[in-house]
């Protein structure tokens, strides 16, 4: 059973779905927070992410110049504080300008900021893909005995596992946030009712820099543990990240960030699973057409269910 | 004489360029309980809201404590002590019961838990309620979740826009007797009421607008028994 499907499913096709899964969640968190505290949808988060990810490529290669070898993990928080530095400048530059105007104004405008983004990233790093000596990535050699030897081997490198946890820690660490902490629960209700917390006198100001801080670190993280499962940056990841996420936010219901760690899961997964070989020898669907997948259930989910599946805001 | 608490003088005001309020002018004084009746669209809720500056006001002038607050932004007004209860979309439906009070507390700087303690013996019903969701409870234990949150600052006054709408007569006796709980406890209360007959039973003092100018004003009981005022809004099946 395990050797006829189970190992080749689980480990080339559950697995990998569930890395894309743990990235386009962390990315989602901030959308689906963004849009209901900010109520816009932001075009520009994936080029933020992208841009937290150069931040932090950068990063490593100027300490390795010095002979110290860095680990994305460790570069992760210095440029999440660039990434937060930059969500607050556009704020301040782009989107507060148009707090009080149509939602259209704003969603233009973040539009906009994802141009220049990518132009200023373009400009600085040039245009094309830098690709890292992709090395071999080698399963983690303990999981691969201490699972071949129940007989269901799993192989899964190092990034894989580093990945997992740290979505596993940065969603605890949001959970604890938003249910014990004051300005976390100060973010739920603004995201409840604007108008009623402004009449409460919360200060909302205050909590929308808190929603660009955790929405900048979740974003970071994913731009992070995008490239360290690609060993790619490129300058339109981002842009290419951004439709599953906003489906993903979209499919988990606008404004629940847990609805998005789980839309993020479910649309990871079920972009890997759809070129799995479901029925005869073929992929069920060309590898091609995965990021079609995420768009199909984004379009399903708006005809059938736009307020998504864990009643989020639907518009 | 002593200090009105809050006061409206001779205002004019409304939204954008649209003239609401025509020369209104009123007061609370300490300890009362004062009720603003009238017919619908005569100005109630936006004489209410020109209190926490949600609206335009072109002439007059609003006071608290003798302190000139017009114009101030509703967040400052909160601060110095005007808590105001909205009519419709008075809690935070996705928060528990207890997290709808934490936020109401979001201006008070400290003595949180004491403040959330006497507010469950004010209203008992919630305490056990406390975890709940307060989307998920009843339109009379929301308005209880919304006064209880209201109340959670040190306030001065508090506001009430229509406590009752929509509210089944059982619930509506109930937040009327709270409402003289509330009176109880040392704050003043302008309350806004579509409910004309049962708000001035219980109020010291009311006010009948009509077209956005204060048209009567007496005491609660002399306007309930005022028969002109009996056939122009009593009557009806409010």
């Amino acid at each position: 059973m395990w050797d006829a499907f189970g190992f080749e499913f689980v480990n080339f096709y559950l697995i990998p779905g569930l890395v894309l899964g743990c990235i386009y969640a962390l990315g989602a968190i901030g959308i689906t927070l963004t849009f209901g505290i900010l109520r816009f949808a932001n075009f520009a988060h994936g080029e933020v992410m992208m841009s937290g990810a150069y931040i932090a490529w950068t990063i490593m290669a100027l300490v390795g110049a010095a002979g110290i070898a860095l680990h994305p993990l460790v570069a992760l928080p210095f440029a999440a504080i660039f990434v937060i530095g930059l969500f607050l400048l556009c704020d301040r530059w782009f989107y507060k300008p148009f707090r009080k105007a149509d939602t259209i104004k704003i969603v233009i405008a973040s539009f906009g900021v994802m141009l220049i983004i990518r132009s200023a990233v373009q400009a600085l790093w040039g245009p094309n893909q830098i690709t890292f000596v992709p090395g071999i990535a080698r399963p983690n050699a303990w999981l691969q005995s201490v699972t071949g030897d129940a007989g269901m081997m799993i192989l899964m490198p190092n990034k894989h596992l580093w990945i997992f946890a740290g979505t596993i820690l940065l969603v605890v660490a949001l959970s604890y946030l938003l249910n014990r902490t004051r300005t976390g629960k100060a973010m739920r209700a603004v995201s409840d009712s604007p108008d009623l917390a402004h009449v409460t006198g919360i200060n909302v100001e205050t909590v929308i820099k808190a929603t660009w801080i955790v929405g900048g670190i979740c974003a970071t993280a994913a731009g992070v543990f995008l490239v360290m499962d690609t060993q790619t940056l490129e300058t339109t990841m981002g842009f290419r990240m951004l439709l599953p996420m906003f489906a993903a936010a979209i499919l988990g219901g606008i404004g629940k960030p847990y609805g998005a760690v789980f839309g993020g899961l479910v649309i990871g997964l079920a972009e890997e699973l759809s070129a799995y070989p479901w029925i005869g020898d073929t992929p069920l669907l060309s590898p091609g057409y995965k990021t079609g997948v995420a768009f199909a259930i984004m379009v399903v989910m708006l005809i059938v269910r736009p307020q998504g599946l864990f009643k989020g805001r639907s518009f | 004489m002593t200090q009105p608490v809050l006061s409206l003088n001779h205002l004019n005001a409304g939204y954008g360029q649209t003239e609401i309020l025509h020369d209104l002018s009123l007061h609370v004084m300490p300890n009362e309980i004062v009720a603003i009746i009238g017919p619908n669209g005569a100005g109630k809720s936006t004489a209410m809201k020109s209190v926490l500056g949600l609206l335009n006001i072109r002439e007059g002038s609003v006071e608290l404590n003798g302190e000139n607050i017009t114009d101030t932004p509703a967040q400052k007004v909160i601060e110095r002590g005007i808590s105001y209860v909205p009519q419709t979309n008075n809690v935070f439906v996705n928060l528990s019961v207890q997290e709808n009070l934490e936020m109401g507390a979001w201006t008070r700087p400290n003595g949180i838990e004491d403040r959330l303690q006497e507010m469950y013996e004010l209203f008992p019903d919630l305490a056990e309620k406390r975890t709940q969701a307060a989307g998920s409870l009843s339109g009379g234990q929301r308005q209880m979740v919304a006064m209880a949150k209201a109340l959670m600052v040190d306030a001065k006054i508090l506001l009430l826009d229509e406590p009752t709408a929509g509210l089944s007569p059982k619930y509506r006796g109930e937040i009327f007797s709270t409402i003289q709980k509330i009176k109880g406890t040392g704050v003043p209360i302008l309350i806004v009421e579509q409910n004309a007959k049962q708000a001035l039973g219980v109020s010291d003092r009311g006010y009948v607008l009509v077209d956005g100018a204060n048209r009567h004003e007496g005491t609660g009981q002399g306007l309930a028994n005022d028969p002109e005022i009996a056939r122009m809004f009593l009557g009806g099946g409010h």
